[in-house]
């Protein structure tokens, strides 16, 4: 069977439904393990994307992975576990390690599609310069899916809850504090991003960025040297060094397209560059491109986008 | 305080990436290494301002062959007081841990640092294997690192914000951007550094459990379609009918 990790605790986001998603289309019965306090009709919707149980530790509150692996590796002992599915986000990307030691099991981190018919798995490498297939060689097997790999998919109906704890033991990490700034898109789950860099000459203009992500209800992002020089905040960061994204849209502004920053974001579907210079090299990444003033552009774009989504309604 | 922080090996981040061997080899012709941006700027930086604050040892380790030390060096350079070299091709991630955990056991340190990714293979993986295999707590992408006695306190970033914790030693923390500002080695770090102890450590028998099959490079884009300026209406007509992502 697979079992897929599935982080409730502010409700069911869309990583939820890919991995769940990703599961089913594996081929084989799908139980999810969650924690924390998710109501069990938001719990038993996972059904609808291919689940055929959920089991939900009530004690376990997920800050942490080493009290997480103990819950995910009973579930996965008990239960015969294959395979072994998280997204590749931050409770992924600690979980999943610790758990492949654990139940001596390879992990393919950052998967980005379903196994090939030799049941490797294509994954990002070089920070997205490349990609590689890989294999495991134990009998089983964790797999963790970078967000926006698959479309999730509903195939069936509502499913059974159980509750489980006891597993789990107790937890080193003590939370002192947590904050969660208000209607922000995390970036890396974002669709649609808008991203701006030094052609923007100053953090007191990012305002018409703001405005064309709000029109679009895109998050928004930065290049390196915006982030180091304190005008963006540091998770705002993509490229290399930062965040690796892969949105269905990325309009990036005033950002050259150096080789480190492309590397961030050449995941995406589609790439729109607005650049003052016809030979910046991120043309030659782009989708569709505009040579013209950022002061110009942004705002006609927001204008028309506006415009279209008026008429949509 | 016993500080152990692992430190890789990557391409110079402006290296072209190319393979070899009907695509099954990373081409290394040409390539810079450098010590990975993550394990040399937060880990190896904050290393060193917790022992200039409160005293200790930093040591480094890597898993790699005997062309790495000039990247050893490097790392001795910004300051680190000795390293040790696992002589192994660092075969996957697993491989890696458990070569490193193997030398940790036996060596006993407060505090083990890692970058929050290498640059070449993106896993995330090193540091959780680690702290499984010692069973040790692991903060995961801290952003700041502060040392009382054998608290810690940590921010690290969590789904949609930041978290202050808080963990007693042993522990194994992997270090993302916010932890410390880069440090330019200086000449007298560079002499000092030749002089420095280099311990050379056998592997231990571990099996890999993932290996690559094969490597390809992203489709090319097609040619970029340009849009006026005065003509935003046709971008917008363009990400809704041609590219369905409006």
């Amino acid at each position: 069977m697979i079992l897929v990790y599935v982080n409730s605790a502010n409700g069911l986001s869309k990583a939820a439904f890919e991995t769940v998603t990703y599961g089913k289309k594996l081929g084989d019965q799908v139980v999810v393990i969650t924690n924390g306090d998710a109501s069990p009709d938001t719990l038993a919707s996972l059904g609808e994307y291919g689940a055929s149980k959920v089991l939900v530790d009530r004690t376990v509150d997920g800050e942490d992975a080493q009290q997480l692996t103990r819950l995910v590796a009973s579930v996965a002992q008990a239960n015969g576990a294959s395979t072994i599915v998280f997204s590749h986000d931050l409770i992924g990307k600690a979980v999943s390690p610790r758990l492949s030691v654990r139940l001596n099991a390879g992990l393919i981190s950052g998967a980005v599609a379903l196994p090939e018919g030799d049941g490797s798995i294509k994954v990002n490498v070089f920070s997205g310069k490349a990609m590689g297939l890989v294999k495991v060689n134990s009998s089983s097997r964790i797999i963790s899916l970078l967000p926006n790999s698959i479309q999730p998919e509903k195939s069936g109906n509502t499913c059974a809850v159980e509750e489980t704890s006891g597993n789990a033991g107790s937890a080193a990490i003590k939370v002192i504090s947590t904050k969660k700034p208000e209607g922000e898109i995390p970036l890396p789950e974002a669709e649609l991003v808008v991203s701006a860099g030094r052609g923007l000459k100053g953090p007191e203009n990012w305002g018409m960025i703001e405005d064309l992500a709000k029109s679009l209800g895109a998050a928004t992002a930065c290049s390196r040297p915006v982030a180091d020089i304190g005008w963006r905040p540091h998770h705002e960061h993509v490229g290399q060094t930062g965040v690796a994204i892969r949105p269905n849209l990325y309009v990036a502004v005033g950002i050259s397209g150096a080789i480190q920053h492309l590397a961030g974001v050449n995941g995406s579907k589609v790439i729109v560059v607005v650049n003052t210079d016809s030979e910046a090299p991120f043309f030659k990444a782009a989708d569709y491109g505009i040579v013209g003033d950022a002061f110009d552009v942004v705002p006609k774009l927001t204008a028309a986008i506006n415009k279209f989504k008026a008429n949509q309604n | 305080m016993k500080i152990l922080v692992c430190i890789s090996k990557s391409p110079d981040t402006t290296s072209k990436i190319a393979f070899t061997d009907g695509n099954t080899k990373f081409d290394e012709n040409g390539v810079q290494y450098i010590v990975n941006p993550y394990d040399e700027w937060y880990a190896l930086v904050r290393a060193l301002e917790i022992k200039e604050a409160g005293g200790g040892q930093v040591t480094i380790v890597t898993v790699g062959n005997a062309a790495d030390e000039a990247v050893i060096r490097k790392a001795l350079a910004i300051g680190a007081d000795e390293a040790v070299r696992i002589d192994a091709d660092p075969k996957d991630a697993y491989y890696t841990a458990m070569q490193i955990s193997s030398y940790a056991k036996s060596n006993g340190f407060d505090l083990i640092l890692t970058g929050k990714e290498t640059i070449n293979y993106n896993g995330s993986q090193v540091g959780g294997m680690i702290a499984e295999s010692l069973d040790l707590p692991f903060v995961s992408l801290a952003t700041k690192l502060d040392v009382n006695g054998s608290t810690l306190t940590l921010e690290r970033e969590i789904i949609g914000g930041v978290q202050v914790v808080e963990v007693s030693t042993p522990v194994v923390v992997s270090c993302a951007k916010g932890m410390a500002e880069q440090r330019i080695p200086n000449m007298r770090g560079i002499m000092a550094a030749r002089t420095k102890p280099l311990q050379v450590v056998a592997p231990v028998s571990v099996d890999e459990l993932t290996s690559f099959v094969s490597y390809t490079m992203p489709n090319a884009k097609s040619a970029v379609k340009m849009i006026s300026p005065d003509n935003m209406d046709e971008l917008v007509n363009l990400l809704h009918n041609e590219a369905k992502v409006i």
